[in-house]
């Protein structure tokens, strides 16, 4: 039994901002009581939540684990160690690894490997085709049995218009969720950065982002050709928002989710040649970054994702249109929206929706996003002004490569509790549950 | 002869370098030049030194200008050549350098085909580095040769109108044109086909059209770029045919410049292609005296960094 006592309980699944206290009993939320009504000669933990914000624990839909295969960049250990560091508790990883995660023994071995070594959630997503490659679909049903909450190619895109088509088709039919990486690969050609004044200045040749626009226009007119349920991963332009807000009008089943650095950075933050500010879809110009704060805070965008990117330094410490792409984030995207709060762009329970309960929602992820009774005992708490700074050493993935490192940040989850138990801290008399 | 303190460590590229500076660079290279005049052109200024060229990118002519460069200075001059750079998952660029700067080189002569893989590198070791070409960034020994070549031939630079056509978009050569020639008071015209001069390079200062008789027009320079073969197997023109009937310099088109304008080429010219035979030898051609001011630039830059911090002589 945890009482977490005396915080700002913000949880729109249920309406709810106001001052109050969660019950967790066992690995469920048991209740809500409003202040004053707490439960008196309580008969378990207490943690004082005075000045903090009580959340449902953070959702990332869109993360790289690296594992299996690539496990010396990340591995479920450590990546699910970055996430509760981050308040996440439940990650969404990508199907990118080696081998793919196109088979259900894949796919069943993340998540054996998470119930040992995880401290987080962690859902698999499959690959739409067998071995990323466009030109044959795996068998969604035995990989939704086998775990997977939805399917992606993620990493590439699918070329083939008609490939993507049957797929949205096909998995409609089933009512599986599509995640679309969408990107025209030969608009891209060789591309290493926005194409715009900054590339064009340094020598790097661009990608526009009309590369991605136009994927996501086609991945929209399928969805309506199809009716099938599509979302769109990490978008990065005005017009990729505008797509996207014109698709709900329309009354599509379209969602689409952006991620910290395109609301945070521009592609100024490549000059010098700096490669922690190397990732696709590339970083944009200043009217796109506003676009995505405005698409965050209309309601068009439904979910701030990281596309948590881990890399060992050789392959970031290298010439830059040869450097990997992506960026680490589970340890910053909850500052940096918090950035956003304070600026007056979203409200705390926009903050909290777009972390947790949307998410959680678009993969119907039972449990999960919403502290109504009975929901699992996942919550986090947020100390929203506390100043930090973002060190190597606090740093939980194997990967170091963030442009934020050395950045102070406001800002952050002072308390993890994960299926009931206390998964993290930074509260003082407050320990780990081990 | 201006005198300054030279305090420069490595010559990255030229947008941080101030007119005078430049200058500085020119008067060392007149100097220099006037060695080469000499019966015995070798001076022991960088006797003792070594200067590697390590060249990622096959080049002929700049790695052989440096290496003559080095070598008039009386510094020992070694040629590092690989034609795979860390894409090809050989050794990765760092590794490289490190290796080659345990063996205590003076001067590092970079040439690579990813932008800023010279300034990389620069980074990451403790001698002076020259970028001799960094993918479509800069060519700052090639930025300041032009330079002096059109003093050579026009006693100035300032109010110049000074065309550059070709493929402007992945054209180093421009990249550092645009500073050496810009930032002197040239009025710097830009032309090729809109797919490679892309009308944001105006932010530059300069002026950008696709048609290649306002480009020429009244123009004291013309300055040709080497189209390359490869840009065929990506869109950017339809043939090589065409490309040449709409931006190859003739003697049609260049009588619309100036009575005394000159031709300039950075090599190697594909004859016939942007430029036509009879113009790439005509007396108006500056292309050779490029080559030869290209000698004494980069002896200049490889004194001025490993020579010592004092003005020239």
């Amino acid at each position: 039994m945890l009482l977490i006592k005396g915080g700002r309980v913000i949880d729109p699944a249920n309406n709810r901002d106001e001052i109050g206290s969660i019950v967790v009993d066992g690995d469920t939320v048991s209740g809500f009581f409003p202040a004053g009504s707490e439960p008196s000669n309580f008969d378990g933990q207490v943690i004082d939540a005075a000045g903090k914000w009580v959340v449902p624990g953070l959702v990332d839909m869109h993360v790289h684990l690296r594992d299996p295969g690539f496990e010396w960049k990340e591995d479920i250990r450590t990546g699910t160690a970055a996430a509760i560091a981050g308040g996440f508790t439940s990650v969404v990883c990508m199907a990118n690894t080696n081998p793919v995660n196109d088979i259900p023994d894949v796919t069943r071995g993340i998540l054996d490997r998470t119930r040992e070594t995880g401290s987080a959630d962690v859902f698999p997503v499959a690959a739409v085709t067998r071995g990323l490659d466009g030109k044959e679909m795996v068998n969604f049903t035995e990989m939704a049995e086998a775990g997977a909450v939805a399917f992606s190619d993620d990493g590439k895109p699918i070329e083939n218009a008609l490939m993507m088509r049957r797929a949205l088709e096909y998995a409609k039919g089933f009512d599986y969720l599509i995640l679309a990486h969408s990107e025209d690969h030969a608009l891209c050609e060789n591309g290493a950065a926005n194409e715009g004044d900054t590339a064009l200045r340094l020598g790097i040749p661009g990608i526009p982002a009309e590369a991605e626009e136009v994927a996501i226009a086609r991945d929209i007119l399928l969805a309506k050709l199809t009716g099938g349920r599509l979302h769109l991963q990490h978008i990065s332009t005005r017009m990729g928002v505008g797509l996207l807000r014109m698709a709900k009008r329309s009354g599509l089943r379209v969602t689409g989710e952006s991620a910290p650095h395109y609301f945070t950075l521009t592609d100024a933050a490549i000059e010098g040649y700096d490669t922690h500010a190397k990732m696709n879809p590339p970083l944009r110009g200043e009217d796109d970054r506003l676009a995505i704060i405005e698409g965050l805070a209309d309601g068009t965008l439904d979910a701030i994702a990281t596309d948590h990117a881990p890399h060992e330094d050789y392959v970031k410490r290298c010439e830059f249109i040869n450097a990997a792409n992506g960026i680490i984030g589970l340890q910053t995207a909850l500052p940096l929206t918090l950035a956003l709060v304070r600026d007056g762009k979203l409200s705390p329970p926009k903050l909290v929706a777009l972390l947790s309960t949307n998410p959680a929602g678009i993969l119907r992820l039972a449990g999960k996003g919403s502290l109504s009774t009975g929901a699992d005992a996942d919550v986090t708490l947020v100390d929203p002004d506390i100043e930090w700074n973002f060190t190597e050493e606090e740093v939980f993935s194997k990967s170091k490569n963030s442009p934020f490192l050395g950045c102070k940040m406001k800002g952050r989850a002072a308390l993890v509790v994960r299926a009931g138990r206390v998964a993290y801290s930074k509260m003082t008399g407050v320990s780990v549950d081990v | 002869m201006t005198v300054m303190e030279w305090r420069r460590r490595h010559v990255l590229g030229l947008s941080d370098f101030s007119p005078e500076e430049m200058e500085f660079v020119v008067d060392t290279a007149r100097s220099m030049e006037e060695v080469l005049t000499r019966d015995i052109k070798k001076v022991p200024a960088l006797r003792g030194k070594t200067v590697v060229n390590l060249f990622f990118e096959s080049s002929t002519r700049t790695r052989t200008s440096f290496e003559i460069a080095g070598k008039r200075l009386s510094a020992d001059v070694v040629n590092f050549t690989s034609s795979s750079s860390s894409t090809t998952k050989g050794e990765t660029l760092l590794d490289t350098a490190r290796n080659i700067e345990a063996m205590k080189p003076s001067v590092l002569v970079v040439r690579h085909s990813a932008s800023g893989a010279a300034r990389f590198l620069s980074e990451h070791v403790g001698c002076s580095v020259i970028n001799a070409g960094d993918g479509a960034n800069e060519h700052p020994s090639q930025g300041l040769l032009d330079l002096y070549t059109i003093l050579k031939a026009k006693g100035k630079i300032a109010g110049l109108k000074i065309a550059i056509v070709g493929d402007i978009l992945h054209s180093r050569v421009v990249g550092s044109d645009l500073h050496s020639l810009g930032r002197m008071g040239a009025k710097l015209w830009l032309c090729g086909p809109a797919t490679m001069v892309p009308k944001a390079l105006e932010k530059s200062g300069a002026r950008v059209t696709w048609n290649m008789r306002e480009a020429v027009k009244d123009a004291d320079v013309v300055m040709m770029l080497r189209i390359q073969s490869e840009r065929t197997k990506s869109p950017w023109f339809p043939s090589i045919r065409e490309y040449s009937r709409n931006f190859g310099l003739n003697r049609a088109i260049f009588s619309l410049a100036k009575e005394d304008a000159i031709i300039m080429h950075p090599g190697p010219i594909n004859r016939g292609v942007e430029l036509s035979d009879e113009l790439a030898d005509c007396a108006r051609s500056a292309v050779l005296d490029q080559v030869a001011s290209g000698v004494a630039v980069r002896m200049a830059l490889l004194y001025l960094l490993a020579g010592g911090s004092h003005a020239a002589h």
